[in-house]
């Protein structure tokens, strides 16, 4: 068996009002270290975190919505948001964050690593995941 | 099989950390092997020793401490997530000049990476949460 397992983080949580979305991006980071396939499943309320343009400050918490914009360094490509649950909130892809990362296949170009996908190929998606991390 | 457990909410506030210690006192009678139980989020503070249940309720940290002593278990603290929400053992006390510490017996405090390594080993890691 390779050495090397599926790992994918899903986000069901929104991004404000608890501790979920930020304390799983921090295993996001810690995790980018060692070297597994890496993807990420933003579904329910979860893709509120991908929804650009937060602001906090009245919060009094973090804004740490630049950490996501971050993650194509950490040489995560595959980020899946699910399509009805995006339609479920009246949103679409144009209201997300921006998120690239850099080919080193294809010359280093920097592509999308936001797939949006349907409810379906999502459970393929976890089908074919040899670790779920669900926050 | 080998086995991880994540328990990713608090004692008495949710039913994950019954259900985890379930889950586990059930897969080690069937002879499953436990490799690591992870706690992470508000599951930090079933890790505190200073929780004072009523009598005739159980007490889930003894529960967890006396599972660990028996099986041998590695009980994992993170330490980022345990910081925030003051779980501290000897060292954690020392390094932020508090003047006490909490960790109950059979818990060590430690990072995330012992989650992610529980993932590679594992033939199953089990998430316990809301």
């Amino acid at each position: 068996m390779s050495d090397v397992k599926k790992f994918l983080y899903v986000n069901r949580k929104p991004p404000h009002g608890t501790i979920y979305a930020l304390e799983s991006l921090e295993v996001v980071l810690i995790g980018a270290a060692f070297e597994q396939d890496v993807a990420l499943a933003f579904l329910d309320d979860g893709v509120f975190q991908l929804v650009k343009g937060w602001n906090t400050e009245e919060l009094g918490s973090k804004n740490f919505q630049p950490a996501y914009t971050a993650l194509g360094d950490y040489d995560i490509q595959k980020v899946y948001v699910e399509k009805e649950s995006l339609e479920e909130r009246g949103l679409s892809e144009d209201d997300l964050l921006e998120m690239t990362y850099e080919d080193e296949d294809d010359d280093w170009a920097e592509k999308s690593s936001i797939r949006i996908v349907s409810r379906e190929e999502m459970a393929q998606i976890m089908r074919d995941s040899d670790v779920i991390l669900s926050f | 099989m080998k086995l991880g457990i994540v328990v990713l909410e608090g004692p008495y506030q949710h039913e994950a950390s019954d259900t985890a210690y379930n889950f586990a006192v059930a897969a080690l009678e069937k002879g499953h092997e436990v490799f690591r139980v992870f706690f992470y989020h508000d599951g930090v503070n079933n890790a505190t020793r200073l929780m004072v249940p009523p009598q005739d309720d159980r007490h889930i940290q003894k529960r967890w401490s006396e599972l660990a002593e028996k099986h041998n278990l590695d009980l994992v603290v993170c330490v980022a997530a345990a910081q925030r929400r003051g779980i501290l053992d000897e060292d954690e006390q020392g390094r932020h000049g508090k003047d006490a510490n909490n960790i109950a017996p059979g818990f060590r405090i430690s990072g995330l990476g012992q989650l992610i390594e529980a993932g590679i080993q594992c033939d199953r890691l089990v998430f316990f949460g809301d």
